[in-house]
């Protein structure tokens, strides 16, 4: 394949985000500038620069500052992605983060981040260009086409948010991709399966199930659905709700008027949740601000009767699924586990009885990392999609809309003209006439979702049909075509059926930003410009080069740096000086293996400063600036689950 | 977002010049994809329109026809190509909806034989319904259409029901209410399977007969499609509440 025709897939999660490529005959996901394959979806402006534009960071140097400059980071922007103001607003109740003033109804929503303010769209896009640097990196020239993945239960406008983020980080989004379906291609591509297969999809933020029928090559999605306000994250503030409330009572403590506490009480109730998917029994220990000591035990056999409400409510999507397909549950032949939170045994088990699986002998698929799994198969459809390829050239994707398509009717009803489920692209015509004489406009609009009323609908857009010839009412017949493409979004036309014209139509989306907007929120349009690749490759690793080695001239003066052998500190200087000299000259490959070499000897440097952080707020050290940035609650979704599981 | 689509026809190929029948996804001279073609569901499988259909024949033509024409395969193709791509997709995919579900052919082929129908499948074959969206939504659960032989057990049902509905409301349980609901259901589920056996019959004989049969069986499926409908809504509102 030519190089420039490189398509690579990417995994846009809420915790994590992942970019991945064909190599060969098999997906492998592409490693960041520090080795590790996961980026975190945590982006920040550096503090560094307050008196400059401020710079943008992600990753795991944006989570890094988390602690201290909480003010200027933002996490989990998946879950603000395509949400109205009003939604937006209910869903702060469970972040840090502030709306920036001067927000309307109707408009998107910025948030503030320091002294600027980004719509979810252009956070995303930062993680989105990091992920395309990442691949341009390995690939050592452009990538600017991609398959991005989102939850299957995503609607219209969130789809289209993330379209969005995608052309302003200067990719072209050849498609949508439903994560657990992605998942499904993964695991088919080694085997040449019939049959059906179910998709357990428990990820941070949102619980997906898909019901998938293989045949020839072709993956067709039978029925989908799902709760997007569903995860990890649920699990994690019910164990913190207890540590908090215990330390209340038992201390006399309200950690939660502190919110740098409050994070860090939240990675150790992470860390307790990890570690209880392999031990018996879990424990906190965390030391308090008055000095004391809130230590507790918690037994897998408590933890699960915890998280028992949390893991039933994926029940009623999975049963719902198998009836819009169908099926029973003894009909599904595989079923493949993917998500972080799938590790937990009680979730394993869950699945275990909902479809039968142990009494007919069957075990769930969890062979591929199930962090990784969809990465892997938005690699396998952006390979489809390039065509260029014997591996895929026998693979078809067949996916469905997860929800229902209607139209607002008199009363409020909603008439459903495109049904869920039904395999995309699907269309509907339907005809619409005036009901005053000289009527030449008529209103439209347009829901997604099952209720009866168009107001516990989902809203997509109302719009004006203009242009209508003036006649007697109930005379002009206009056809309106309404069509999901291939991504799982809504196009509209219409035409005038008697005068023959083709009437004008001003779509305006409910939430969203317009073409315009987009057009003025692209980054950094010199970052497509081919001629300058190169050498922006070498500036970019000299920049990267310059910030590691002032981090660590910098880290001289923390406590942690007394805490290093002798021998740690002599490889760091090492690796340093090797990279001051290597830096100035040409060889880009010679800077960026010293870069890397330099970050590795570092590791436990950064750890330790990260404990110290972590430590300090929660002796209250930083807690007075951040209390005055945050105004936190206690279920706030944090993003300091560890990158990796050991 | 929404966007707005142009959907022209052609008669010539757009891209070989030579013209074709309008009815076909690719052109017959020089094999490229075509805008949407006029005809009918069953023209897109390039089936005769019947009623009695090979289902396993139909999922197989919908899956080559998929790998040619969905816009997967057209990723990298011209701004038309890819449209026609998505238009004729679309299309397939919408045929294939309707015709591998027995009850929505039927409906389908009958309503391109101008029968007129309920609305038990709000979709796109809703080419006979009024064009005032605020008279036709309004009216689209027509109650005028209670199969008389029925009238009287639908009446005790939804008596039952109401009764079942408000017992549960109040915490309270019924066994002997609970019971006779399940034998109704059982008893209008054994009156489905007796709808679709009949359905069956007049299939054969729209399939196999001369016009004047067509037409008789005609009007015996859009009776049997209302019954259907009926009992199939009582089944639904049962089974709701049993379950609630």
């Amino acid at each position: 394949m030519a190089a420039e025709g490189r398509v690579v897939g990417i995994d846009l999660g809420t915790t994590n985000s992942l970019v991945a490529f064909m190599e060969g005959d098999k997906p492998v996901v592409i490693p960041g500038v520090d080795g590790s394959n996961l980026v975190p979806s945590v982006v920040a402006l550096d503090p560094m620069a307050k008196d400059a534009r401020p710079t943008v960071t992600v990753g795991n140097s944006a989570r890094r500052t988390l602690v201290e400059t909480p003010e200027r980071v933002i996490y989990s922007v998946k879950r603000l992605m395509g949400r109205g103001l009003e939604e937006v607003q209910s869903e702060l109740k469970f972040f840090p983060f502030r709306l920036a003033d001067d927000v309307e109804a109707g408009e998107v929503p910025r948030i503030q981040l320091g002294e600027m303010r980004f719509t979810p769209p252009e956070i995303s896009a930062y993680i989105l260009r990091q992920l395309k640097r990442n691949a341009e990196r390995f690939f050592g020239s452009p990538v600017t086409q991609a398959v991005i993945t989102v939850p299957a239960y995503f609607n219209d406008a969130q789809r289209q948010a993330t379209k969005d983020a995608g052309r302003m980080a200067g990719l072209e989004v050849l498609r949508l991709v439903n994560e657990p379906t992605a998942a499904a291609l993964a695991y088919g591509l080694d085997r040449n399966k019939e049959g059906l297969i179910a998709v357990y999809d428990l990820g941070g933020g949102t619980f997906d199930i898909s019901i998938l029928k293989l045949r020839d090559g072709i993956f067709e999605v039978q029925s989908t659905n799902g709760d997007t306000h569903l995860g990890g994250d649920d699990i994690d503030n019910l164990l913190l709700a207890i540590a908090l409330d215990e330390i209340h009572s038992e201390h006399g403590i309200d950690l939660r008027q502190h919110p740098g506490a409050v994070q860090a009480l939240r990675k150790s109730a992470i860390d307790a949740k990890i570690s209880l998917s392999a031990e018996q029994s879990a424990h906190f220990d965390i030391e308090l601000p008055n000095g004391d000591r809130y230590q507790r035990e918690i037994p897998r056999e408590v933890f699960e009767q915890l998280i028992e409400p949390v893991l039933n409510r994926t029940a009623g999507p999975c049963k719902q699924a198998l009836t819009d397909a169908g099926i029973t549950p003894e009909q599904i032949d595989e079923v493949v586990l993917v998500g972080g939170s799938t590790r937990i045994p009680a979730v394993r088990k869950l699945v275990d009885d909902l479809f039968h699986l142990a009494a007919r002998g069957k075990k769930p698929h969890i062979e591929l990392n199930p962090d990784e799994v969809v990465a892997l198969g938005a690699a396998v459809q952006a390979d489809i999609l390039a065509g260029a390829s014997a591996t895929t050239e026998e693979m078809l994707l067949l996916d469905v809309t997860p929800l229902s398509l209607g139209i607002e009717a008199l009363g409020g009803t909603v008439a459903k003209i495109i049904q869920r489920n039904s395999t995309i692209p699907a269309s509907a015509t339907e005809h619409f006439t005036t009901g005053v004489d000289g009527q030449t406009n008529v209103a439209i609009h347009v829901v997604q979702g099952e209720r009866e009323l168009a107001a516990d609908c989902r809203s997509l857009a109302r719009f004006d049909l203009k242009g209508i010839p003036p006649m007697t009412a109930g005379l002009p017949r206009i056809e309106v075509k309404f069509l999901i493409d291939a991504d799982g979004i809504l196009q509209v036309s219409a035409r005038e059926q008697r005068s023959g014209q083709q009437s004008q139509i001003e779509v305006k989306p409910t939430y969203g930003l317009t073409d315009e907007q987009v057009e003025s929120m692209i980054l950094d349009s010199f970052d497509n410009a081919e001629a300058d690749f190169a050498k922006r490759l070498l500036i970019e690793a000299r920049t990267e080069a310059d910030s590691i080695l002032s981090k660590v001239h910098q880290a001289r003066t923390n406590p942690a740096w007394g805490q290093l052998r002798g021998e740690e500190i002599s490889a760091i200087d090492a690796a340093r000086n090797h990279l001051a000299g290597v830096k100035s000259g040409d060889d880009l490959n010679a800077i960026r293996e010293a870069t890397i070499a330099l970050d590795k000897s570092t590791h436990r440097l950064a750890e330790l400063m990260m404990d110290a952080a972590v430590t300090s707020a929660i002796r209250g050290k930083t807690m007075g600036e951040a209390g005055e940035q945050l105004n936190e609650e206690v279920t706030a979704p944090h993003p300091m689950a560890p990158a990796e599981f050991k | 977002m929404l966007k707005v689509i142009d959907s022209a026809i052609p008669v010539d190929c757009w891209s070989c010049a030579v013209a074709h029948n309008e009815s076909t996804l690719f052109c017959p001279h020089c094999s490229k994809i075509q805008p949407p073609p006029g005809g009918d569901y069953f023209s897109v499988f390039s089936l005769v329109p019947k009623l009695d259909l090979d289902l396993g024949m139909l999922e197989h033509q919908f899956h080559k026809l998929s790998r040619k024409l969905h816009p997967d395969r057209f990723a990298r193709a011209s701004a038309s190509e890819k449209d026609w791509s998505l238009a004729d997709t679309a299309l397939l995919n919408d045929a294939y909806r309707t015709l591998r579900d027995p009850i929505r052919r039927t409906e389908y082929l009958l309503k391109l034989h101008g029968a007129e129908i309920g609305e038990e499948h709000a979709g796109k074959d809703r080419g006979g319904a009024p064009e005032d969206r605020s008279s036709s939504l309004g009216s689209r659960k027509d109650p005028s259409r209670v199969p008389a032989d029925l009238l009287e057990e639908a009446f005790d049902l939804n008596m039952q029901l109401e009764e079942m509905r408000m017992s549960k409301k109040m915490g309270d349980s019924d066994p002997e209410l609970q019971s006779s609901l399940e034998q109704a259901n059982k008893k209008f589920n054994d009156m489905l399977n007796e709808v679709d056996r009949d359905l069956r019959e007049q299939w054969q004989v729209w399939d196999n007969g001369e016009e004047a049969a067509r037409l008789e069986a005609q009007k015996k499926m859009v009776s049997l499609l209302d019954r259907r409908r009926y009992i199939n809504n009582l089944v639904r509102d049962v089974t709701d509440t049993l379950s609630n």
